[in-house]
């Protein structure tokens, strides 16, 4: 079966697009980031949902993406708007359900069973559309290791911080108050094998604070965040981006690697130190993430 | 499709279109048209206004859009947005 979605690519950054803004969306692709979030919940007002879906069916019907990951956000199934979300964007083709106020693996269940209903209503075999879990709660964010495992077409698990500080009774500052929840999350995400996605920074004159954020995030281990302004992107794939020194060594332990293949030995050292098996994961990472950044794809 | 009543969907906001749709009992689909690149788009975007309410049966209806440089794909939800408006509708089908 032909999946719409590859579960392991990169992910550095999810581009939010209001779904009722036709120039945004059809301009979406030209800023560089690496997946396309289609956005039928927070950005839309109650009043247009329905414009927006038939927005988004139709772009999703006609614009060419290129080689991006595009992704719908749709409106929690509790709302009582989130199955006819589904029922507009699965037939027209997206790769990747972003579930939002994801609380429990219950959450992520019931979201994939009526993915599944409407792919097969649709003809479009059941499998082929892809899952991402927003976790936007105290509770979401204690349930997270069985949230990352409800599903195996997850790609990624998400944090959304707005929602949370609320609920945790805090506000948006440092980003000590988000610790706790992004580990929780990162951890579910490398136990589930699945990518681990940061929060949007919603001040985008503040430009010292996002990298100080990227920063971190890239500390921690995130493959990637969210953004809601293009001039974001840049500075976040830059932030993410391997030094020199350390991308030097991973070439050096690559080619080190290759050396023993060559003389048939499983046994590679580099400076007299023998190469172990995370060095080399390591090393293909950060080869694979140096070697993917170019903001505008070629044709 | 029977429309019930008068539809609007769309913005004022570049790269989208306005459209309002009234119901009227005969004479076809009347469309008044208004946009910055007429000369050049004029009969495509009414021809994609047609089709699309041909499209959910809707035979009779006067049309008024303002379109400030919509896609094609723009211009189909926006009519059919504002056509399951008028008809008072959310028998969508998506197809």
């Amino acid at each position: 079966m032909e999946k719409r979605y590859v579960k392991d690519r990169l992910r550095r950054s999810m581009m939010f697009v209001p779904g009722n803004n036709p120039g945004m969306i059809s301009d979406a692709r030209i800023y560089g980031a690496d997946s396309i979030m289609l956005d039928l919940e927070d950005s839309v007002a109650f009043t247009e949902k329905d414009t927006a879906r038939l927005l988004v069916h139709n772009a999703l019907k006609t614009i060419d993406f290129g080689k991006k990951e595009v992704v719908v956000r749709i409106n929690d199934l509790a709302s009582g708007l989130g199955v006819e979300d589904l029922e507009a964007i699965i037939p027209a083709g997206v790769h990747v359900v972003r579930l939002p106020k994801t609380d429990s693996a219950q959450d992520v269940i019931d979201c994939e069973r009526e993915i599944a209903r409407i792919e097969q209503k649709n003809g479009i075999p059941v499998g082929s559309v892809g899952m991402m879990a927003a976790i936007e709660s105290a509770n979401g964010v204690l349930n997270a290791r069985e949230i990352a495992t409800a599903s195996d077409r997850l790609i990624g698990v998400a944090l959304g911080a707005e929602d949370y500080v609320t609920d945790l009774k805090t506000t948006r500052a440092d980003g000590i108050e988000l610790l706790f929840a992004r580990c929780m999350i990162l951890n579910a995400a490398r136990a589930a094998g699945i990518a681990a996605l940061d929060t949007v920074f919603s001040n985008v004159n503040d430009d010292e604070g996002f990298l100080a954020e990227a920063t971190l995030i890239k500390k921690l281990g995130f493959d990637g965040k969210s953004v809601i302004n293009p001039r974001q992107i840049a500075p976040l794939h830059k932030c993410l981006q391997p030094s020199q020194k350390d991308l030097d060594k991973a070439y050096a332990v690559m080619d080190a690697i290759a050396e023993a293949q060559a003389r048939g030995s499983g046994v590679a050292s580099l400076k007299g130190k023998m190469i172990d098996r995370p060095v080399v994961i390591r090393a293909q990472r950060l080869i694979a993430l140096a070697e993917a950044d170019d903001p505008v794809e070629e044709e | 499709m029977e429309l019930r009543k008068t539809g609007v969907a769309g913005t004022m906001e570049s790269g989208d279109i306005m459209v309002t749709i009234e119901p009227r009992d005969q004479g076809g689909i009347a469309i008044a048209l208004s946009s910055s690149v007429l000369q050049q788009y004029g009969r495509q975007i009414k021809a994609v206004i047609t089709e699309t309410l041909e499209g959910l049966g809707v035979t009779d209806a006067a049309v008024t859009a303002v379109d400030k440089g919509a896609l094609d794909c723009t211009v189909r939800a926006r009519v059919s947005a504002a056509a399951y408006r008028a008809a008072e509708s959310k028998d969508y089908s998506w197809r």
